[in-house]
């Protein structure tokens, strides 16, 4: 009972917010023009979601966002185990690392757009650069930070330089691979929808928000805003049960 | 590993190990460490340290703190690297026989990602035996033990007493040619204490294995062993190396047995002996 009534907790904040969006609306502390009631902003959602172009869009990003980090985690995985399996090869490349990590990657679009143009290469490829980056550092140092005894009791067993690495390593970089996916499709996500905003788009979350922004449908606009929200928050709960699922032990 | 001997030690013919007592008397020594040195930075742990180890016996290592009690069997392990010096068993090295070892602490020693069960099969899988045999050699060391615990679950799931238990077993179920243990028992409550020395007690003398005990309670260094070697602050030396051969299975009857107070009486006075010349 107790349980149940704490899983019903997060609910609340959501009926707060909307009824304070409500109550704003009511007492008009802002022009009813750029802030439509919650009414009419979940009815452009759904309009726009089975009828609009919502949701193509919503669609195009949800693609984007899986292909960079596919092919982010396609790199950084295998690289990182081979970075952390060293301590010394990634110590002479942490510095190259941490200074592109520290690099926002929307400083690298136009260097994207010289070498892929203006169609999806670019957007997809900047989204895996910022998200490989952010796993490589994540996997290398899960990798690293294996239990030394763990590594120990496995060598002590007989167990090879590679079973070592197959065995545990591997295993116990899981978690910490993890934390590197899920913050890894966040900045994904995120630099596709700024992409689609600014560089040539036609299509996309970004460019709904724009569009809309442009052509002052302020509920649309919100529509757009709230399915991008969505999509974040679920990909990282999906991560989180993948993660839970293959990862049962972390933590404990 | 040579697979030879693997499959010689497998063969269901030498499968049942016969009792201490019904040993050849074998008087050689398993264990000869000549000329053991080891510095950790400036300090000197051991310098031209020289041991035997008696086969079929169990030897616990006892000492001041920092004098390199855990370093001695880890050394003799081939788990750190000595500087110099030679460690035999039989005269062969430790790449060429198969040995248990047990660490102090089982939560970061075992694998959290298999089950128990899977856990004591891993080295028995690096040994490429097959999936029934594995699970024979189990079963074999679950009755022998009269382990009770459900082995399908997770270490994470386990008390520390029990996941003790299943490091020991797999340490063990390669019915290993010495066993070590470092301080296996100091990260449990007294109570799971007591009753684990017994297991191990009970799995010494249904094996015979010679076996090296790290403690840093001398209660149970005296209780648990044949031979007490009572080591010297550093540069380690061996003080003295005490018999005590009160017969097994002991109980807590022993723990006031006269003999076992004069035991431990002596390795203490040995041991202020040495705390205070540090």
């Amino acid at each position: 009972m107790r349980f149940k009534s704490e899983a019903l907790l997060p609910i609340i904040g959501v009926i707060g917010l909307i009824a304070l969006w409500y109550a704003a609306v009511w007492v008009k502390v802002v022009d009813p023009v750029l802030l439509p009631p919650p009414t009419t902003t979940f009815q452009a959602m759904w309009n726009g979601m089975i009828h609009g172009k919502l949701g193509g869009d919503f669609l195009k990003t949800v693609e984007r966002t899986t292909l960079a980090t596919l092919i982010a985690a396609a790199i950084a995985i295998p690289l990182g185990i081979l970075l952390g399996s060293s301590e010394k090869i990634y110590r002479s490349v942490e510095f190259v690392i941490d200074f592109f990590r520290s690099t926002p990657a929307s400083a690298m679009f136009p260097l994207f757009l010289v070498l892929f143009g203006v169609g999806d290469k670019t957007k997809i490829s900047v989204a895996a650069f910022g998200a490989a980056l952010v796993i490589l550092f994540n996997v290398a140092y899960g990798v690293m930070n294996a239990r030394k005894t763990r590594i120990l009791a496995a060598k002590a067993m007989g167990a090879s330089g590679l079973r070592v690495l197959t065995d545990v390593m591997l295993l116990e970089s899981l978690p910490q691979t993890f934390v590197g996916l899920r913050n890894g499709v966040s900045l994904a996500l995120v630099i596709v929808v700024v992409a689609e905003m600014f560089i040539g788009s036609t299509d996309g979350l970004g460019q709904r928000v724009f569009e809309a922004q442009q052509l002052f449908a302020m509920p649309d606009m919100y529509a757009a805003i709230f399915a991008a929200g969505a999509l974040g928050y679920s990909l990282n709960l999906l991560f989180l049960m993948i993660e839970r699922r293959f990862v049962h032990w972390a933590g404990k | 590993m040579n697979m030879d001997r693997a499959t010689a030690m497998l063969a269901p013919d030498s499968r049942t190990i016969p009792a201490p007592t019904d040993q050849r008397p074998n008087t050689r020594p398993h264990v000869t460490v000549r000329g053991l040195s080891k510095r950790f930075n400036d300090a000197v742990i051991y310098d031209k340290f020289d041991l035997d180890i008696p086969r079929g016996k169990l030897v616990s290592v006892f000492g001041p703190n920092g004098c390199g009690k855990s370093t001695l069997i880890n050394m003799i392990a081939g788990l750190v690297p000595a500087d110099a010096g030679q460690i035999l068993f039989d005269g062969q090295t430790i790449n060429e026989i198969t040995f248990g070892y047990v660490f102090q602490n089982y939560r970061e020693a075992l694998f959290p990602w298999l089950r128990a069960i899977e856990n004591i099969e891993y080295p028995l899988k690096l040994k490429n035996l097959p999936k029934r045999e594995r699970h024979a050699r189990v079963e074999r060391l679950v009755n022998q033990l009269g382990v009770k615990i459900d082995l399908n679950l997770y270490p994470y799931q386990m008390s520390g007493g029990q996941q003790q238990l299943v490091s020991i077993m797999r340490a063990v179920v390669v019915d290993p040619e010495i066993l070590f243990l470092d301080e296996p028992f100091s990260a449990l409550d007294y109570e799971m204490t007591l009753f684990m020395r017994d297991q191990l007690q009970r799995l010494f003398v249904k094996t015979g294995t010679t076996t090296m005990l790290v403690s840093h309670d001398l209660e149970e260094a005296v209780y648990l062993a044949d031979n007490i070697l009572l080591l010297s602050r550093g540069p380690a030396r061996v003080v003295d190396f005490v018999s005590y051969d009160a017969p097994r299975l002991r109980s807590d009857a022993t723990l006031s047995d006269a003999e076992f107070v004069r035991t431990k009486a002596h390795c203490l006075e040995v041991f202020q002996q040495e705390v205070r010349k540090g």
